[in-house]
């Protein structure tokens, strides 16, 4: 086999590999990707409610209520507030007025059933979606490193 | 005072890799022996000044000296002592000295093991370091000060992030960076070869040995992290394919092809250009996970408050690192002319396809990881992209792989011959197939558990051929005993690491696919005295109590587990509230029987007396730790063989080594 042969075997290889790489990230892209709406975006668009979406905001002040391990809570962006129910146990940091992201799918009564709600390590953290969806509502505190806070 | 020494040597450490940055690279252009050996000594004052500050900074939390704000921000009097210490890395300013420190000790390293590199190749990898060096310290120096001080000093700190007060987590940040850093050594190796212009089987024998060195820290510092989501965060997963997360598998996978391709280099004089190629992009990976890190520019589990103008700072420093090294590498790389010619199925072809495989899938990861910074930048909107779509992808990836694992090394160098590999493997085959169907047995197999079936097969088909692979090399059942055992204590101690690692990877990969295929969870209202079935496993919930620790209050859950009425274990878990961050946390108690893990976890009462729970049986997810414990052995084992060691890789025409210079 020559250099040349073998080079070119090479390029083949290459271009099968990256075309096989395409395509599953390109069928994965379709069925997996998730996007972000703020409580204003879905109150005035809507999403259907088969599709797997992620929401964000602030946890509102007053809404969480706990029915056994059913958690009811609210997530606002000051403007729109989007009632959420979460059947299991909530990450640490989850509290009134912090920044909570959660996914999974809008009911057709208007409630959004979460599947995940996202933890943070950090309370001073602010997840970058729910900070653009309150500047975007004009709500955003410019304080300190996370925004709202008590 | 000894704040300020600390700062002080900080900041003369930036002269010191300037000049380290500047003379060698120039007197080995020139051939001026006085300048090129410099090198080594310019190293050496360099660990010392960066030590100094690093000593200087745990000195100040050690003693909580609040007077300086990184240690009232992120450290307590009423802390451990431990937790003192790793509270030194455990904020951002913290974090890069470490990261810094350890590339000093690196450099230093390269200084004094280094005396059989030719010593123009050693002046000229000590000048590429600095260059790195000098880029971080600046970035320390003007972005993320740790010895800024705090007037007035408060009376006590604000205390560490409970979920830092771990020891997993506190050795996890120094092991992933000794990983990340320790590839700036091929980084290094790569770009002084791409000035020098010449790589060779001597140039591979020096970079393999701190590129193995590299990947087993970064093994460990994955596994530990892993580790540790699993027992701290209590959601019972070990791996969320969270950004952060991949920021440090992406450079582990890109490592793992190079450490595959530097052999081919080594052994056959091919692959050169793509070797080289390979450890740029490694260290880039390495710098791009610090960049997604500490930017905060990607929405993640793991993120910690961060600001953008240090983000704009590394994505700068990523720039000028991985641009420069690959304009280089545009100018320089045609000049590498391959040697050894090889067939397509062969050893070397082997290794192709694991390198061709893991760079696809690390482009996989890094283009999964990114797509949802582009969708913004772009305003195709606000997207995340979760372990579903790099299952879908990485999976498809990871199966060729490691069917070819097990061949590739049985196949000859140059060309091999793949139908008698093949039938060499038979009870590779036997095995898989066995284990097939003993799974499908014992889980009642349906449509769902096919993927689990094949997982297990799969692992059970890489156990074995890596066994008769080692079977094969010291002649087993072939010839007499005797004469077995003696090639087996003859084999290389590199052939032994690589049949650990492969062994490794194969307990690994059961353990991936028990615990994503039968995890059962269990989430329930308990009241004392109730009891929950899972598994075959029963939970009573005999009693929940509160309990004082040194710096948190907390509720135990005592559970009393019983397997068909005899006692299996009592498991109990925590719920602490820490008084400084006033932050709860969870502490799940595990327990395991090697084929299971028994998880409970406790949270919040109801207020009507009972407290939510959440119990899991994790199958098999002990050998995942165990699987990667055994990869880390086999990598350490690989290190010592004394090839990586005493000075076989030596070039002919060495010059005599000279007696180091004094800096001036």
């Amino acid at each position: 086999m020559t250099r040349k042969q073998r080079r070119l075997y090479f390029v083949v290889l290459g271009m099968l590999a990256l075309g096989a790489a395409t395509a599953l990230v390109l069928t994965a892209f379709n069925d997996n990707l998730v996007y972000f709406h703020s409580p204003t975006e879905l109150a005035e668009k809507g999403v259907p409610p088969e599709r797997r979406v992620r929401i964000g905001g602030l946890v509102e002040k007053g809404s969480i209520q706990r029915d056994g391990q059913l958690v009811r809570f609210r997530v606002t962006d000051m403007v729109n507030a989007v009632p959420v129910t979460y059947n299991g146990i909530l990450p640490d940091l989850f509290r009134e007025e912090q920044g909570v992201v959660a996914e999974g799918k809008m009911g057709t009564d208007g409630v959004f059933v979460a599947a995940d709600v996202l933890a943070k390590h950090d309370e001073n953290y602010m997840p970058k979606e729910v900070s653009d969806a309150l500047k975007a509502s004009g709500h955003w505190q410019d304080g300190k490193e996370g925004g709202p806070k008590e | 005072m000894i704040v300020e020494l600390g700062h002080f040597a900080l900041i003369l450490a930036v002269f010191v890799a300037l000049v380290q940055a500047t003379v060698p690279l120039i007197g080995a252009q020139r051939g001026n022996q006085a300048w090129t050996n410099m090198a080594g000594a310019a190293a050496t004052a360099q660990f010392l000044c960066i030590g100094v500050a690093f000593a200087a900074l745990t000195y100040a939390y050690v003693v909580s000296d609040f007077s300086v704000l990184n240690v009232a921000t992120n450290s307590h009097t009423a802390k451990p002592m431990l937790y003192k210490v790793s509270g030194v890395w455990g904020n951002h300013e913290g974090s890069l000295l470490l990261w810094i420190t350890i590339l000093a000790v690196f450099g230093m390293a390269v200084g004094v093991f280094g005396r059989n590199l030719p010593p123009a190749l050693r002046a000229r990898v000590l000048s590429v370091q600095a260059m790195i060096t000098v880029g971080f310290l600046l970035f320390i120096l003007f972005t993320s000060n740790p010895f800024e001080r705090l007037d007035p000093a408060p009376a006590d700190g604000s205390g560490l992030n409970p979920l830092l007060q771990d020891p997993g987590l506190a050795f996890h940040p120094p092991f992933l960076y000794l990983g990340y850093v320790g590839f700036s050594m091929a980084f290094s190796f790569a770009v002084a070869a791409l000035i020098e212009g010449r790589v060779d089987a001597a140039w591979a024998r020096w970079v393999r040995p701190w590129t193995l060195a590299a990947w087993v820290f970064l093994t460990c510092g994955i596994a530990l992290g892993s580790w540790w989501a699993y027992y701290e965060l209590g959601w019972g997963g070990w791996w969320y394919w969270d950004p952060v997360e991949n920021a440090s598998f992406m450079p582990w996978l890109a490592g793992t092809a190079l450490l595959h391709s530097a052999v081919v280099v080594e052994k056959r004089d091919a692959l050169k250009s793509w070797t080289i190629l390979l450890a740029i992009i490694t260290f880039s990976l390495s710098l791009l996970g610090t960049f997604l890190v500490r930017s905060g520019v990607l929405t993640s589990v793991h993120s910690f408050a961060a600001d953008p103008t240090r983000g704009v700072f590394i994505l700068a420093l990523l720039i000028a690192c991985t641009g420069g090294s690959l304009t280089l590498y545009a100018v320089r790389a045609p000049a590498l002319k391959g040697g050894g010619l090889f067939a397509p199925v062969s050893r070397e072809g082997g290794l192709v396809l694991n390198n061709l495989l893991m760079s696809t899938a690390a482009g996989t990861v890094l283009l999964g990881t990114l797509y949802p910074l582009f969708a913004d930048a772009l305003n195709l909107g606000k997207v995340s992209v979760g372990p579903p779509f790099f299952n879908a992808v990485f999976v498809p990836l990871m199966v060729p792989m490691v069917v070819a694992m097990a061949i590739g090394p049985m196949l000859a160098w140059k060309r091999g011959d793949l139908g008698g590999t093949l039938a060499r493997l038979k009870l590779a085959f036997a095995a898989a197939a066995a284990a097939a169907v003993a799974t499908w047995l014992l889980v009642g197999g349906d449509g769902a558990t096919v993927g689990a079936v094949g997982g297990i097969a799969l692992a059970a088909w890489l156990l074995v051929g890596t066994l008769v692979e080692y079977g094969e090399r010291i002649r087993l059942f072939r010839a007499p005993l005797g004469e077995s055992l003696r090639r087996a204590r003859h084999l290389p101690r590199a052939a032994y690491g690589m049949t650990i690692t492969h062994a490794g990877l194969a307990v690994v990969i059961a353990g991936i696919t028990g615990s994503e295929a039968w995890k059962i969870e269990s989430v329930q209202v308990m009241r004392p005295g109730d009891t929950v079935e899972v598994a075959g496993y029963d939970y009573t919930l005999k009693s929940v109590n509160s309990f004082r620790g040194p710096n948190y209050s907390g509720l135990r859950g005592v559970f009393e587990v019983t397997r068909d009425g005899r006692p299996v274990t009592v498991l109990e878990p925590e719920r602490r509230q820490y008084t400084q961050p006033p932050r709860p946390t969870t502490e799940a108690a595990i327990w395991t029987n090697g084929w299971a893990d028994l998880y409970a976890v406790i949270a919040d009462a109801d207020n009507r007396g009972g407290y939510v729970t959440r119990l899991y049986h994790n199958p098999l997810i002990p050998w995942l730790w165990i699987g990667a414990l055994t990869m880390v052995v086999g990598g350490l084992v690989s290190l010592s063989d004394r090839r990586h060691r005493v000075g076989a890789p030596s070039r002919r025409q060495v010059r005599p080594a000279k007696t180091l210079q004094p800096a001036e």
